[in-house]
């Protein structure tokens, strides 16, 4: 199962690290070697764009786009704080300007563009400045012929952006449906949680869909399908294991063996060769 | 190549007897109001040798949604539309308008045939969102969402988007991408509802709330004109287009005459191309690199 990480409480915080799901408790290194799995039951816990860049990408490979592209309060949006504090403090925790960061590298010397949420950021959720760059990056991918993955993880549209954060759904898609054209592979890989208008948008339409274990994965929110009905939902209702048993996915992995799936199934569909993608159109 | 609205644009500043001005919620009241014309309503009165298919082949046929193929001014078109209902039996029949995944597929098979057969594509938007059930989501209704998306934005044919009602969300989104959006004046369109964005940035869904959330979210036709995101109002009759439906059913056949005239002289892959355009905009004006932003974007 997706979830947190806890700290263990005391003076030996930074040292040890508590499961979530579990309740083990682990020296961090450990966990960390682990790829931040938990040693015990396998639970998934959340990473950040730089961690998950260690995990798939050839190191000294990634080179960031468009990473000083960022956005301003559309609407002059304030509920309990004007959105633009909020801006400007999720910028300062996550230390980039908006909630994807967007590039290329390689993975197992393969080229790929890739595009990575940071779920740290307002949720993940999507507004402008994701939409604008996931919609070059699909764009930056097919000038260059290389085959997508995006990284998943948003609680769906950015709310405090309201109407244009709705429609940054229909232009990143409009984007990769061009991209399609060219015969190049998308691998979608959806991480905990991935919902909303992300899962309702480019998330779900990957050529393949790969899942995080345990990730939660759906259209609407766990509360709001709850007042729909009358039983409780089951445990795993919206985990990635309920999707792939209902054919929403095409396989979980997990992040052990994520690069080497991701490696093979670039080479199955990518006509790629060390590096250097070539289009081959339908004969 | 967009025009602005023919009555110009204080037809949408719409007010009360008394010269106030209507607010935000007060627009989602009458977007809601029952009597309101609807998809159907529509049909009855703009469209003729109206043939409405149903199912997904896959699954079921969703009542929330309206599908066919009929003639518009003499022409052949394809349609789809949200359906809410107007009586109770009605509402609960079509789930208050809140389609299901199967409810896109039957739109997504209509965008197909209007793509086969060169069909200019009617939508009509009128729903609170789609559906949040159990079932929705074991069969898949953010694909099915992603798919009609996907589907629309290759379209070759021309799409003349209309919201007449609410527009919600995502499940609204999936009949929207077309190459020109229109608007009833009194018609809204949101990311959430008013009612969901009380509840979540507030943790209380209140009538004091909920129109502070109508009023944040900047959901008005006027709005949506200024945020670039639809390309024309539709003006309705006086007190709304529930007032007088054949009035507003022929102020509303107007203004999709005139974009189908305008659209269908363009060759397909214009239509794909423009279509592409429009969205890959909407937003853009508020992004920019850092640098530029300081200077150009924070005044």
């Amino acid at each position: 199962m997706a979830g947190g990480v806890e700290r263990a409480g005391g003076p030996a915080a930074e040292l040890w690290v508590k499961c979530s799901g579990c309740a083990t408790v682990a020296f961090r290194k450990q966990v960390e070697r682990n790829l931040n799995v938990c040693l015990k039951c396998g639970l998934h816990f959340p990473l950040t764009v730089e961690q998950r860049l260690v995990i798939v990408a050839d190191r000294g490979s990634w080179r960031q786009l468009d990473a000083d592209l960022a956005g301003v309060d559309p609407l002059g949006f304030v509920d309990w704080k004007p959105y633009t504090q909020r801006l400007a403090q999720a910028r300062a925790a996550a230390g980039r300007y908006d909630a994807v960061a967007t590039g290329v590298c390689e993975i197992e010397h393969r080229r790929v563009a890739i595009g990575i949420m940071d779920f740290q950021f307002m949720g993940g959720s999507m507004g402008v400045v994701v939409g604008e760059k996931l919609a070059r990056l699909f764009a930056y991918a097919g000038r260059s012929r290389l085959p997508a993955v995006i990284f998943c993880a948003s609680g769906g549209a950015r709310m405090q952006e309201g109407i244009l954060s709705l429609m940054q759904m229909a232009k990143v898609v409009s984007a990769l449906a061009r991209y399609r054209e060219l015969h190049l592979p998308y691998l979608s890989i959806l991480c905990h949680p991935t919902t909303g208008g992300v899962a309702a948008s480019f998330a779900m339409l990957g050529d393949l869909n790969l899942a995080e274990p345990g990730a939660i994965i759906g259209f609407a929110g766990r509360r709001v399908i709850q007042q729909t009905t009358p039983q409780a939902l089951p445990a795993d209702f919206q985990r990635a294991e309920s999707l792939l048993a209902h054919g929403m996915v095409d396989a979980i992995v997990t992040r052990r063996k994520l690069r080497p799936a991701l490696a093979t199934l670039l080479a199955l569909l990518g006509h790629c060769d060390k590096g250097r993608a070539r289009h081959r159109p339908q004969s | 190549m967009i025009r602005r609205p023919r009555s110009g644009k204080n037809n949408a500043d719409r007010r009360h007897a008394d010269g106030r001005e209507l607010t935000a919620i007060e627009r989602v009241r009458l977007a809601r109001e029952a009597a309101r014309p609807q998809t159907l309503d529509y049909v009855e009165r703009l469209i003729d040798e109206f043939f409405e298919i149903h199912g997904d082949r896959r699954f079921a046929d969703d009542d929330a949604i309206v599908a066919g193929i009929g003639r518009f001014d003499g022409r052949p078109v394809a349609l789809v539309g949200h359906q809410r209902g107007h009586t109770t039996a009605e509402r609960i029949k079509r789930n208050f308008g809140r389609p299901n995944p199967e409810g896109y597929r039957k739109a997504a098979r209509v965008y197909e045939l209007a793509e086969r057969f060169v069909l200019p594509l009617l939508t009509f938007i009128d729903t609170q969102g789609a559906e949040p059930g159990v079932g929705a989501e074991e069969r898949g209704q953010a694909e099915a969402i992603a798919r009609n998306l996907e589907l629309m934005a290759r379209l070759k044919t021309p799409v003349v988007a209309c919201v007449i009602g609410e527009g919600g969300s995502g499940g609204a989104l999936a009949l929207s991408v077309g190459n020109v959006i229109l608007m009833q004046e009194n018609a809204c369109f949101s990311v959430i509802t008013p009612e969901g964005c009380a509840a979540i940035l507030w943790r209380e869904a209140s009538p004091d709330k909920v129109a502070a959330a109508a009023q944040a979210l900047k959901l008005s036709a006027p709005d949506l004109l200024r945020l670039g995101v639809i390309e024309e109002i539709v003006e309705e009759p006086p007190g709304g287009a529930h007032r007088d439906p054949n009035q507003a059913a022929r102020m509303l056949g107007e203004a999709i005459g005139r974009h189908l005239r305008r659209l269908s002289r363009c060759a397909p892959q214009v239509l794909r191309r423009q279509r592409e355009r429009k969205f890959a905009k909407i937003g853009d004006k508020f992004v920019a690199p850092v640098s530029v932003e300081k200077t150009r974007l924070l005044e």
